[in-house]
Protein backbone atom coordinates (compact mmCIF):
# COMPACT_ATOMS: atom_id res chain seq x y z
CA UNK A 1 0.00 0.00 0.00
CA UNK A 2 1.47 3.65 -0.95
CA UNK A 3 1.98 5.53 1.81
CA UNK A 4 1.30 9.30 -0.18
CA UNK A 5 -2.08 7.95 -1.81
CA UNK A 6 -5.02 8.60 0.19
CA UNK A 7 -6.81 5.55 1.24
CA UNK A 8 -9.72 6.90 2.18
CA UNK A 9 -12.73 6.10 0.14
CA UNK A 10 -15.39 8.87 -1.07
CA UNK A 11 -18.35 7.81 -0.86
CA UNK A 12 -21.62 9.25 -2.69
CA UNK A 13 -24.48 10.61 0.07
CA UNK A 14 -27.92 11.55 -1.36
CA UNK A 15 -28.97 14.85 -2.05
CA UNK A 16 -31.70 14.58 -0.85
CA UNK A 17 -32.42 12.46 2.57
CA UNK A 18 -28.16 12.21 3.05
CA UNK A 19 -27.88 8.66 3.57
CA UNK A 20 -25.71 6.40 0.90
CA UNK A 21 -28.28 6.15 -2.24
CA UNK A 22 -28.73 2.18 -1.73
CA UNK A 23 -30.72 2.75 1.52
CA UNK A 24 -32.90 5.85 0.01
CA UNK A 25 -35.54 3.36 -0.06
CA UNK A 26 -35.39 3.29 4.34
CA UNK A 27 -35.79 7.56 4.08
CA UNK A 28 -39.32 7.72 3.07
CA UNK A 29 -38.65 10.50 0.86
CA UNK A 30 -37.77 7.40 -2.04
CA UNK A 31 -39.37 9.21 -5.32
CA UNK A 32 -37.49 12.37 -4.85
CA UNK A 33 -34.01 10.79 -3.99
CA UNK A 34 -34.15 8.59 -7.47
CA UNK A 35 -34.96 11.82 -9.18
CA UNK A 36 -31.88 12.73 -7.52
CA UNK A 37 -29.99 10.49 -8.20
CA UNK A 38 -30.87 9.33 -11.88
CA UNK A 39 -29.68 13.28 -12.74
CA UNK A 40 -26.92 13.45 -10.00
CA UNK A 41 -25.29 10.06 -11.23
CA UNK A 42 -27.10 8.14 -13.65
CA UNK A 43 -24.67 4.91 -13.41
CA UNK A 44 -25.23 4.74 -9.32
CA UNK A 45 -28.83 4.76 -10.44
CA UNK A 46 -28.82 2.04 -12.71
CA UNK A 47 -26.79 -0.11 -10.57
CA UNK A 48 -29.35 0.91 -7.78
CA UNK A 49 -32.20 1.11 -9.31
CA UNK A 50 -32.63 -1.13 -12.25
CA UNK A 51 -34.84 -3.95 -12.78
CA UNK A 52 -32.63 -6.52 -12.03
CA UNK A 53 -30.73 -4.96 -9.03
CA UNK A 54 -34.56 -4.89 -7.50
CA UNK A 55 -35.18 -8.60 -8.44
CA UNK A 56 -32.03 -9.53 -6.77
CA UNK A 57 -32.73 -6.76 -3.61
CA UNK A 58 -36.15 -9.01 -3.35
CA UNK A 59 -35.54 -12.64 -4.42
CA UNK A 60 -34.32 -13.41 -0.58
CA UNK A 61 -37.84 -11.74 1.13
CA UNK A 62 -40.69 -14.44 1.59
CA UNK A 63 -43.95 -12.96 -0.18
CA UNK A 64 -44.94 -11.88 3.64
CA UNK A 65 -41.77 -10.36 4.29
CA UNK A 66 -42.22 -8.31 1.12
CA UNK A 67 -45.59 -6.98 1.51
CA UNK A 68 -44.54 -5.80 4.92
CA UNK A 69 -42.03 -4.06 3.59
CA UNK A 70 -44.14 -2.32 0.91
CA UNK A 71 -46.89 -1.33 3.34
CA UNK A 72 -44.18 -0.04 5.29
CA UNK A 73 -42.19 1.78 2.83
CA UNK A 74 -45.60 3.03 1.82
CA UNK A 75 -46.81 4.76 5.37
CA UNK A 76 -43.58 6.01 5.62
CA UNK A 77 -43.61 7.80 2.49
CA UNK A 78 -47.26 8.90 3.33
CA UNK A 79 -45.59 10.21 6.62
CA UNK A 80 -42.84 12.25 5.29
CA UNK A 81 -44.86 13.68 2.56
CA UNK A 82 -47.72 15.04 5.34
CA UNK A 83 -45.03 16.16 7.29
CA UNK A 84 -43.55 18.08 4.45
CA UNK A 85 -46.68 19.89 3.19
CA UNK A 86 -47.25 21.12 7.13
CA UNK A 87 -43.72 22.67 7.05
CA UNK A 88 -44.27 24.43 3.55
CA UNK A 89 -47.53 25.46 5.52
CA UNK A 90 -46.01 26.55 7.88
CA UNK A 91 -43.55 28.94 6.13
CA UNK A 92 -45.54 30.22 3.79
CA UNK A 93 -47.47 31.94 6.97
CA UNK A 94 -44.42 32.81 8.96
CA UNK A 95 -43.09 36.41 8.96
CA UNK A 96 -40.30 37.95 9.54
CA UNK A 97 -41.19 40.95 11.74
CA UNK A 98 -38.57 43.78 11.24
CA UNK A 99 -39.18 46.56 13.35
CA UNK A 100 -37.95 50.44 13.35
CA UNK A 101 -37.79 51.28 17.31
CA UNK A 102 -37.50 55.03 18.47
CA UNK A 103 -35.87 55.14 21.49
CA UNK A 104 -34.95 58.53 22.42
CA UNK A 105 -35.18 61.38 20.24
CA UNK A 106 -33.59 60.44 17.01
CA UNK A 107 -32.11 57.01 18.54
CA UNK A 108 -33.35 53.92 17.37
CA UNK A 109 -32.79 50.12 17.78
CA UNK A 110 -34.46 47.33 15.12
CA UNK A 111 -35.82 44.39 16.71
CA UNK A 112 -35.82 41.40 14.28
CA UNK A 113 -38.48 38.89 15.06
CA UNK A 114 -39.87 35.55 13.59
CA UNK A 115 -36.57 34.41 12.39
CA UNK A 116 -37.07 30.67 14.44
CA UNK A 117 -40.04 29.82 12.13
CA UNK A 118 -37.42 29.24 9.07
CA UNK A 119 -34.79 27.11 11.87
CA UNK A 120 -32.47 29.73 11.82
CA UNK A 121 -29.97 29.82 14.71
CA UNK A 122 -30.75 33.17 16.43
CA UNK A 123 -27.61 33.91 18.24
CA UNK A 124 -25.77 32.88 15.05
CA UNK A 125 -28.32 35.10 13.08
CA UNK A 126 -27.41 38.42 15.78
CA UNK A 127 -23.49 37.66 15.86
CA UNK A 128 -24.05 37.87 11.87
CA UNK A 129 -25.85 41.33 11.98
CA UNK A 130 -23.41 42.49 14.55
CA UNK A 131 -20.75 41.50 12.40
CA UNK A 132 -22.31 43.04 9.22
CA UNK A 133 -23.11 46.39 10.85
CA UNK A 134 -20.64 46.65 13.02
CA UNK A 135 -23.11 47.10 16.00
CA UNK A 136 -24.28 45.77 18.68
CA UNK A 137 -26.49 43.34 18.29
CA UNK A 138 -27.99 40.62 20.79
CA UNK A 139 -31.04 37.62 21.21
CA UNK A 140 -33.59 39.06 24.23
CA UNK A 141 -36.53 37.62 25.45
CA UNK A 142 -39.75 38.92 24.71
CA UNK A 143 -42.61 39.26 27.07
CA UNK A 144 -44.53 37.50 25.22
CA UNK A 145 -42.48 34.41 25.17
CA UNK A 146 -39.71 33.56 22.89
CA UNK A 147 -36.85 35.65 21.76
CA UNK A 148 -36.14 38.62 19.05
CA UNK A 149 -33.11 39.72 17.74
CA UNK A 150 -32.09 43.55 19.30
CA UNK A 151 -29.84 45.64 16.61
CA UNK A 152 -28.47 49.00 17.71
CA UNK A 153 -29.36 52.01 15.05
CA UNK A 154 -31.67 52.52 12.43
CA UNK A 155 -30.23 49.48 9.97
CA UNK A 156 -34.39 48.22 8.69
CA UNK A 157 -34.18 47.95 5.20
CA UNK A 158 -30.14 46.94 5.20
CA UNK A 159 -31.50 43.52 7.56
CA UNK A 160 -34.37 43.54 4.90
CA UNK A 161 -31.52 43.40 2.10
CA UNK A 162 -28.52 41.18 4.03
CA UNK A 163 -31.43 38.59 4.91
CA UNK A 164 -33.53 38.14 1.29
CA UNK A 165 -29.35 37.59 0.08
CA UNK A 166 -28.22 35.33 3.02
CA UNK A 167 -30.86 33.69 3.90
CA UNK A 168 -32.50 32.22 0.72
CA UNK A 169 -35.64 30.16 2.15
CA UNK A 170 -37.37 33.30 3.51
CA UNK A 171 -39.66 34.40 0.77
CA UNK A 172 -39.53 38.50 0.20
CA UNK A 173 -43.61 38.70 0.85
CA UNK A 174 -43.20 37.25 4.39
CA UNK A 175 -40.91 39.98 5.63
CA UNK A 176 -42.38 43.03 6.72
CA UNK A 177 -41.18 46.26 8.47
CA UNK A 178 -42.46 48.03 10.87
CA UNK A 179 -41.90 51.12 12.57
CA UNK A 180 -42.84 51.76 16.74
CA UNK A 181 -42.72 55.71 16.99
CA UNK A 182 -43.37 57.19 20.23
CA UNK A 183 -46.38 58.85 18.96
CA UNK A 184 -48.14 56.06 17.05
CA UNK A 185 -46.90 56.29 13.22
CA UNK A 186 -47.97 54.88 10.41
CA UNK A 187 -46.21 51.21 9.24
CA UNK A 188 -43.57 51.67 6.59
CA UNK A 189 -43.32 49.10 4.22
CA UNK B 1 -28.59 6.09 21.22
CA UNK B 2 -29.40 9.16 18.88
CA UNK B 3 -32.90 8.26 18.16
CA UNK B 4 -34.11 11.90 18.18
CA UNK B 5 -32.24 15.00 16.01
CA UNK B 6 -29.55 16.69 18.33
CA UNK B 7 -29.25 20.60 18.41
CA UNK B 8 -25.46 21.27 17.40
CA UNK B 9 -23.52 22.47 20.16
CA UNK B 10 -20.46 24.60 20.38
CA UNK B 11 -17.51 23.05 19.67
CA UNK B 12 -14.33 22.78 22.04
CA UNK B 13 -11.27 22.77 20.94
CA UNK B 14 -8.63 20.41 23.07
CA UNK B 15 -5.75 20.72 24.17
CA UNK B 16 -3.00 18.44 22.30
CA UNK B 17 -1.81 16.41 25.11
CA UNK B 18 -5.71 15.16 25.05
CA UNK B 19 -5.99 15.06 21.33
CA UNK B 20 -2.53 12.76 21.65
CA UNK B 21 -4.59 10.68 24.17
CA UNK B 22 -7.69 9.73 21.85
CA UNK B 23 -5.47 8.99 18.92
CA UNK B 24 -3.27 6.68 21.13
CA UNK B 25 -6.72 5.26 22.48
CA UNK B 26 -8.39 5.09 18.70
CA UNK B 27 -5.56 3.03 17.32
CA UNK B 28 -5.66 0.63 20.86
CA UNK B 29 -9.74 0.04 20.27
CA UNK B 30 -9.16 -0.47 16.71
CA UNK B 31 -5.82 -1.67 15.90
CA UNK B 32 -6.66 -1.96 12.05
CA UNK B 33 -6.69 1.89 11.61
CA UNK B 34 -2.53 2.22 12.63
CA UNK B 35 -1.76 2.02 8.95
CA UNK B 36 -4.10 4.99 8.33
CA UNK B 37 -4.42 6.80 11.13
CA UNK B 38 -2.22 9.91 9.95
CA UNK B 39 -4.67 10.26 7.29
CA UNK B 40 -7.53 10.12 9.41
CA UNK B 41 -6.07 12.19 12.57
CA UNK B 42 -2.72 14.06 11.04
CA UNK B 43 -0.69 15.39 13.20
CA UNK B 44 -1.12 19.81 12.61
CA UNK B 45 -4.78 18.60 12.49
CA UNK B 46 -7.16 20.52 15.41
CA UNK B 47 -9.58 17.85 16.78
CA UNK B 48 -12.81 19.84 18.71
CA UNK B 49 -14.96 18.48 20.69
CA UNK B 50 -19.12 18.88 20.90
CA UNK B 51 -21.12 17.73 24.03
CA UNK B 52 -24.31 16.08 22.90
CA UNK B 53 -26.96 15.14 24.92
CA UNK B 54 -26.59 11.51 27.55
CA UNK B 55 -23.40 12.54 28.20
CA UNK B 56 -21.61 11.94 24.53
CA UNK B 57 -18.74 13.68 23.26
CA UNK B 58 -18.28 13.58 19.78
CA UNK B 59 -15.22 14.63 17.59
CA UNK B 60 -14.94 16.50 15.03
CA UNK B 61 -11.53 17.57 12.78
CA UNK B 62 -12.03 20.27 9.94
CA UNK B 63 -15.41 19.63 10.17
CA UNK B 64 -15.53 15.99 9.51
CA UNK B 65 -16.71 13.78 12.61
CA UNK B 66 -14.22 11.35 13.40
CA UNK B 67 -15.98 9.38 16.34
CA UNK B 68 -17.71 9.46 19.51
CA UNK B 69 -18.07 8.33 23.21
CA UNK B 70 -20.17 7.79 25.84
CA UNK B 71 -19.05 8.60 29.49
CA UNK B 72 -15.42 6.34 29.44
CA UNK B 73 -17.20 3.90 27.11
CA UNK B 74 -15.48 2.65 23.82
CA UNK B 75 -14.28 4.80 21.59
CA UNK B 76 -17.36 4.17 18.44
CA UNK B 77 -16.52 4.98 14.60
CA UNK B 78 -18.95 7.99 13.15
CA UNK B 79 -20.53 6.04 10.17
CA UNK B 80 -19.30 8.69 7.84
CA UNK B 81 -15.17 7.80 8.91
CA UNK B 82 -16.59 3.78 8.36
CA UNK B 83 -17.67 4.95 5.13
CA UNK B 84 -14.26 6.17 4.23
CA UNK B 85 -11.99 3.69 6.01
CA UNK B 86 -14.43 -0.06 6.13
CA UNK B 87 -11.81 -2.00 6.26
CA UNK B 88 -10.51 -1.15 9.71
CA UNK B 89 -13.45 -1.85 11.90
CA UNK B 90 -14.55 -5.62 12.76
CA UNK B 91 -18.02 -6.17 10.72
CA UNK B 92 -20.66 -8.30 11.21
CA UNK B 93 -24.19 -8.62 8.43
CA UNK B 94 -27.17 -8.44 8.71
CA UNK B 95 -30.16 -9.55 6.31
CA UNK B 96 -31.62 -7.47 3.89
CA UNK B 97 -35.12 -8.15 6.02
CA UNK B 98 -33.54 -6.94 9.57
CA UNK B 99 -32.15 -3.62 7.44
CA UNK B 100 -35.76 -1.66 8.13
CA UNK B 101 -35.60 -2.54 11.72
CA UNK B 102 -32.11 -1.84 12.33
CA UNK B 103 -32.81 2.01 10.57
CA UNK B 104 -35.38 2.87 12.70
CA UNK B 105 -33.31 2.12 16.08
CA UNK B 106 -34.47 -1.18 16.74
CA UNK B 107 -31.94 -3.61 18.81
CA UNK B 108 -30.27 -5.34 16.37
CA UNK B 109 -31.64 -9.19 17.12
CA UNK B 110 -29.51 -12.68 16.45
CA UNK B 111 -31.86 -13.95 14.18
CA UNK B 112 -31.18 -11.68 11.55
CA UNK B 113 -27.54 -12.35 11.60
CA UNK B 114 -27.96 -16.26 11.95
CA UNK B 115 -30.51 -16.54 8.63
CA UNK B 116 -28.70 -17.02 5.33
CA UNK B 117 -28.18 -13.36 4.82
CA UNK B 118 -26.58 -12.87 7.71
CA UNK B 119 -23.13 -12.99 8.41
CA UNK B 120 -21.41 -13.85 11.87
CA UNK B 121 -17.04 -14.52 12.02
CA UNK B 122 -15.64 -17.44 10.58
CA UNK B 123 -12.40 -17.45 12.46
CA UNK B 124 -9.35 -18.04 10.29
CA UNK B 125 -11.14 -17.05 7.12
CA UNK B 126 -8.41 -14.74 6.20
CA UNK B 127 -5.47 -17.44 6.11
CA UNK B 128 -2.74 -16.99 3.85
CA UNK B 129 -3.84 -13.50 3.52
CA UNK B 130 -1.85 -9.94 4.03
CA UNK B 131 -2.29 -7.13 6.58
CA UNK B 132 -3.67 -3.86 5.63
CA UNK B 133 0.12 -2.63 7.00
CA UNK B 134 2.40 -2.08 9.20
CA UNK B 135 1.27 -2.43 12.85
CA UNK B 136 -2.13 -3.79 12.03
CA UNK B 137 -3.05 -7.47 13.16
CA UNK B 138 -3.84 -10.25 10.53
CA UNK B 139 -7.39 -10.08 10.53
CA UNK B 140 -10.76 -8.93 8.77
CA UNK B 141 -13.36 -10.28 6.41
CA UNK B 142 -13.50 -12.88 3.67
CA UNK B 143 -15.50 -12.32 0.43
CA UNK B 144 -18.48 -13.40 1.90
CA UNK B 145 -18.18 -10.62 4.53
CA UNK B 146 -17.31 -13.23 7.68
CA UNK B 147 -14.85 -11.73 9.99
CA UNK B 148 -11.45 -13.77 10.83
CA UNK B 149 -11.85 -13.90 14.57
CA UNK B 150 -15.46 -14.08 16.77
CA UNK B 151 -15.98 -11.14 18.52
CA UNK B 152 -16.68 -10.75 22.19
CA UNK B 153 -19.14 -8.91 24.58
CA UNK B 154 -18.38 -5.44 24.64
CA UNK B 155 -16.38 -4.99 21.60
CA UNK B 156 -17.48 -2.31 19.01
CA UNK B 157 -18.93 -3.65 16.29
CA UNK B 158 -19.52 -2.31 12.43
CA UNK B 159 -22.96 -3.47 10.94
CA UNK B 160 -23.44 -4.20 7.46
CA UNK B 161 -25.39 -5.43 5.21
CA UNK B 162 -27.07 -7.65 3.11
CA UNK B 163 -26.79 -6.55 -0.75
CA UNK B 164 -25.53 -3.17 0.59
CA UNK B 165 -21.93 -2.30 -0.20
CA UNK B 166 -21.65 0.30 2.99
CA UNK B 167 -22.10 0.24 6.99
CA UNK B 168 -25.48 0.72 7.98
CA UNK B 169 -24.56 0.99 11.96
CA UNK B 170 -21.93 0.83 14.65
CA UNK B 171 -22.39 -0.53 18.29
CA UNK B 172 -21.33 -2.26 21.41
CA UNK B 173 -22.01 -6.00 21.23
CA UNK B 174 -24.17 -7.62 24.33
CA UNK B 175 -23.75 -11.07 23.36
CA UNK B 176 -20.44 -12.22 22.03
CA UNK B 177 -20.76 -13.62 18.11
CA UNK B 178 -19.99 -17.68 18.87
CA UNK B 179 -22.87 -17.53 21.77
CA UNK B 180 -24.93 -15.80 19.27
CA UNK B 181 -24.30 -18.71 16.68
CA UNK B 182 -25.00 -20.82 19.63
CA UNK B 183 -28.06 -19.49 20.86
CA UNK B 184 -29.66 -18.21 17.71
CA UNK B 185 -32.10 -15.76 19.67
CA UNK B 186 -31.85 -12.27 21.83
CA UNK B 187 -30.73 -8.95 21.45
CA UNK B 188 -26.87 -8.55 20.19
CA UNK B 189 -26.11 -4.93 19.87
CA UNK B 190 -29.10 -2.22 22.11
CA UNK B 191 -27.96 1.21 21.33
CA UNK B 192 -26.17 1.92 17.84
CA UNK B 193 -25.56 4.71 15.53
CA UNK B 194 -27.46 4.18 12.46
CA UNK B 195 -27.95 5.64 9.32
CA UNK B 196 -30.18 8.72 9.43
CA UNK B 197 -30.18 9.10 13.52
CA UNK B 198 -29.81 12.13 15.08
CA UNK B 199 -25.99 12.08 14.74
CA UNK B 200 -25.26 11.36 11.49
CA UNK B 201 -28.10 14.28 10.52
CA UNK B 202 -26.34 16.48 13.01
CA UNK B 203 -24.43 19.42 11.01
CA UNK B 204 -20.80 20.63 11.42
CA UNK B 205 -21.14 23.94 9.31
ZN1 LIG C 1 -32.03 9.41 -0.60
Amino acid sequence: MAETASASREVVYCGVCTLPPEYCEYGGTTKKCQEWLEKANPALYERIWSAEALEAATASLSIEAKERAAKDAKKKAAKAEAAEQKQAEKLSSSVVTIKRIERNKRKYVTSVSGLEAFGLDLKKVAKDFGKKFATGSSVTKVPSGGEEIVVQGDVSDEIEEFLLEKYKEIPEDNIELVEDKKKKGAAAG
Amino acid sequence: MFKKDINPAPRQKLKSSIQRSLRANFVETYPLVTPFIDEIMPKKASLEQMKLPDRVSLYVQDGVPLFFQHDNDALLPHLRLVHRFPQCFPTIRIDRGAIRFVLSGATLMAPGLTSPGGRLPLPDAREGKETLGEGAPNEGADEEGRWSRELEKGEPVVVMAEGKEEACAVGVLVMGTKECKEKGKGPVIEEAHFLGDGLWKLNFD
